[in-house]
């Protein structure tokens, strides 16, 4: 498809005109497409908060408990951190759009930036956690451990779902260099951004999940014992 | 000579020069969708063997051929490959893709690349599936729906399959979400959602399934594959999980499965019955709302899977009601398809003759589904043949059957040929027959008592059993004689123009046929019903140069 694209127009009867929409060049159509697949994500994600409410009914006292164990400095430093690179990321967005490509590039690396620090800060709370001896096969998580089953219920979903979100991030890192390639080849630009526009609304997903999943979990035995 | 899309196409990567290259890079939606139509019926003759294997195991009590643990392997296989290979894809996949998005007037689907994508990552998924059969411990003996604590602790290939499915499922969602964007963006101008022909309607309640439902069984998967590998324990009760949580996360998704394989399945019924009655459809709105009413109810039914596995009584009542409710909007197309034949004037062609049968098989096996909603019938009735007999009457009986409509509709549309037409309904008569001695007698051993997935059973099954190998016999001919007719239509067949059926609908409005590559000459501005017939004559005829109406 290297020649331009030039839409279809279609005649009624009275010889009026009508553009027809192509597959090609179709901005709204991909945010569209996107948004759906979006949708497939909320259910995912969905499936595992109605699996930890669940055991939650069943276990009250096991995840209270449990839950006031996780280190909620280093959970909320990474909320905020998350935060702001979906801040960064829209600011991107609109740079994009206003023609500056070079803040874009700007805001896209501070983004990825933050995510990294987002893992890496997710990586010394689970080390953490393995030296109380807390993660999957690993000590009190085994199956002939004595810990009660609501904490190893709960702890299996937190090294699930955080996992899981985990991944999502580094999805996106992966997202975003491909962006940034994109947009150095010239295929992405103010005119043309719809890769720029779902790959922003990708990370906010990606932050909107761990906004519920950051209460779920690290605050719900925040005064829990004391 | 016209160029058809057999001779051109676009390609995902670059221009090969050579055809096989074409087609494995294909992005042009018709030739994706032959390739499903290949690679599907060839699955389901294999799944249709295996199923024979077990056939001829039960024709006496007692182990004549394989032995218990091979039984459970055969119908895992039989089911892995007929749901995750067959039905759920199947007609979307193949008609969604080839007929779809001729009928609303585009030229492609919305994301052609990601189609092509979306087939290769099937491609991927069925190769992990079958490959298990060799690989690991031997293939996985659940039964397709991996049911915990028994698929947790299996020392077979569960894994593999498990990821298999995860991948089938994306390939799901993502045709799911191809096609809703198509059908949202793609229309022809002036083509209202209200314009659009029955099966574009039941392909986008069908689409919205793909989408809401597929992850939610997607991330049960992978909760179950987790806990395999890492031990996590949410299901399993050893390590304080709960099996059952299993089953109402599966539920929710391979319930609505049920009717995203039907909702398409419905929606080709929608086309064969007004054309080959000549007469617009009775009720467009109906069975059109109906469809969106199906995919709706149908979320939230997953419940009656579960009456025997320990569920409050009132959540079995409500669940028992909701999946009454499902059978209105269902009878409501029943009855719109029997009133748009009467007084119409029926062609008894092939395509025909399998939508007539389908109203048939289907209706045993929806009442028969019926039945098995209220509460205590189930209670009886779970896990028994008789329950096998009704799912097998609605979805061979249903969807499969009119896939086979489907295909034999859309034939000349396809291959641009006739097949004999003559041979064809002599295959639809011997399955049609072969159908029902196959399943009929379980119903009735079912409901005597003789339970499902057993490899050995007590004499006095043993008539339903030898009844039912009969008529797997006189199936099975049916079936090859059917490909045998289709393949050489193909091959040999008398060639025919672009509309032999007088159809109305915008896929039968092409230049020629086979369609050329980027299909309508040009696209038209539709102000038209999709079924308007007047005196047994198409009212909208179209001059093919320009896609303006002359009539």
């Amino acid at each position: 498809m290297a020649h331009e694209y030039v839409p279809e127009i279609a005649t009624d009867r009275e010889g009026n005109e009508y553009v027809v929409q192509g597959w090609q060049d179709d901005f709204y159509g991909g945010k569209l497409g996107f948004w759906l697949f979006m949708f497939t994500e909320v259910m995912m994600f969905g499936a595992m908060f109605l699996a930890l409410t669940y055991y939650k009914t069943l276990h009250p006292e096991d995840f209270l408990t449990a839950s006031h164990h996780l280190n909620r400095l280093l959970g909320g430093t990474n909320t905020v951190i998350l935060l702001i690179s979906a801040l960064t990321m829209g600011l991107g967005l609109l740079k994009m759009r206003v023609g500056d490509v070079k803040g874009a590039k700007l805001m896209i690396y501070i983004t990825m930036f933050l995510a990294a620090m987002f893992l890496a800060i997710k990586g010394v709370e689970w080390t953490e956690e393995y030296e109380h001896g807390i993660f999957l096969m690993h000590d009190k998580l085994l199956p002939e451990s004595s810990f009660p089953f609501g904490e190893k219920l709960f702890y299996g979903l937190y090294f699930t779902m955080t996992g899981l979100h985990g991944f999502h991030i580094i999805i996106g890192i992966g997202l975003m260099i491909w962006l940034l390639k994109r947009i150095n080849a010239g295929k992405v630009t103010p005119e043309h951004h719809i890769l720029h526009w779902n790959i922003a609304l990708y990370w906010d997903i990606v932050h909107l999940i761990w906004v519920f999943v950051f209460p779920y979990f690290y605050m719900i035995g925040a005064n829990h014992g004391n | 000579m016209k160029k058809t899309y057999f001779d051109e196409t676009h390609c995902a990567i670059g221009h090969p020069k050579s055809t096989f290259m074409q087609w494995m890079l294909t992005i042009d939606h018709k030739r994706i969708g032959i390739m499903y139509a290949v690679v599907m019926m060839t699955f389901f003759f294999v799944a249709v063997a295996t199923a024979f294997l077990m056939r001829l195991e039960l024709f006496a009590p007692g182990g004549q051929f394989i032995d218990g643990d091979t039984f459970n392997q055969a119908f895992t296989l039989h089911g892995v490959i007929m749901i995750f290979l067959f039905m759920v894809p199947g007609i979307p996949a193949i008609f969604g893709n080839i007929v779809m998005p001729l009928m609303i007037g585009a030229k492609d689907v919305a994301f052609p690349r990601l189609n092509w994508f979306t087939f290769w990552l099937y491609i991927v998924g069925a190769l992990f599936a079958l490959s298990t059969l060799w690989t690991g411990n031997g293939f996985a003996d659940t039964g397709w729906t991996f049911y915990a604590p028994y698929s947790l602790n299996t020392d077979t290939s569960v894994v593999m399959l498990l990821v298999a499915a995860f991948i089938l499922g994306m390939a799901s969602i993502l045709t799911g979400l191809n096609f809703l964007v198509t059908i949202h963006r793609l229309r022809a101008p002036g083509m209202t959602f209200f314009k659009m022909p029955l099966f574009v309607w039941g392909i986008y309640a069908t689409g919205w399934i793909q989408l809401l439902a597929t992850p939610v069984v997607g991330i049960t998967l992978i909760l179950a594959l987790l806990e395999k590998l890492l031990g996590i324990g949410i299901f399993d009760p050893a390590k304080g999980g709960d099996p059952v949580l299993f089953e109402h996360l599966f539920w929710i998704y391979s319930h609505p499965a049920v009717y995203l394989m039907i909702l398409p399945a419905f929606g080709v019924m929608s086309e064969i019955i007004p054309t080959f009655s000549r007469k617009e459809v009775f009720g467009y709105r109906t069975i059109a709302l109906s469809s969106a009413a199906i995919a709706g109810i149908g979320y939230l039914v997953w419940g009656h899977h579960l009456f025997t596995s320990g569920m409050a009584d009132l959540a079995k009542t409500v669940f028992s009601f909701l999946t009454f409710f499902v059978a209105v909007p269902t009878g409501i197309k029943f009855y719109d398809w029997v009133a748009t034949m009467y007084g119409g004037k029926i062609v008894l062609r092939t395509p025909m003759l399998w939508a007539l049968g389908t109203i048939i098989t289907f209706v045993i096996g929806g009442l028969t589904g019926v039945t098995i909603t209220m509460i205590g019938v189930d209670i009886h009735l779970q896990d028994t043949y008789y329950t096998v007999a009704h799912f097998h009457y609605a979805m061979l009986g249903g969807v499969a059957f009119l896939m086979f409509a489907g295909m034999h509709y859309w034939f000349p549309l396809v291959t641009g040929k006739m097949y004999n037409e003559a041979k064809a309904k002599i295959a639809f008569y011997i399955i049609f027959i072969g159908f029902n001695f196959l399943w009929f007698p379980m119903l009735i051993a079912g409901y005597l008592g003789m339970p499902r997935r057993y490899f050995d059973y007590l004499p006095e099954f043993q008539i339903y059993h030898q009844v039912a190998f009969f008529g797997a016999v006189v199936f099975i001919i049916g079936i090859t004689l059917m490909m045998y007719v289709l393949i050489q239509g193909w091959r040999k067949g008398e060639k025919v123009g672009p509309n032999p059926w007088n159809a109305t609908t915008l896929e039968w409005h092409l230049p020629y046929s086979p369609a050329p590559l980027e299909n309508h000459t040009k696209v038209p501005y539709v102000d038209f019903d999709p079924y308007e017939y007047k005196n047994g004559e198409p009212v909208v005829k179209f001059d093919y140069a320009t896609m303006k109406r002359i009539d």
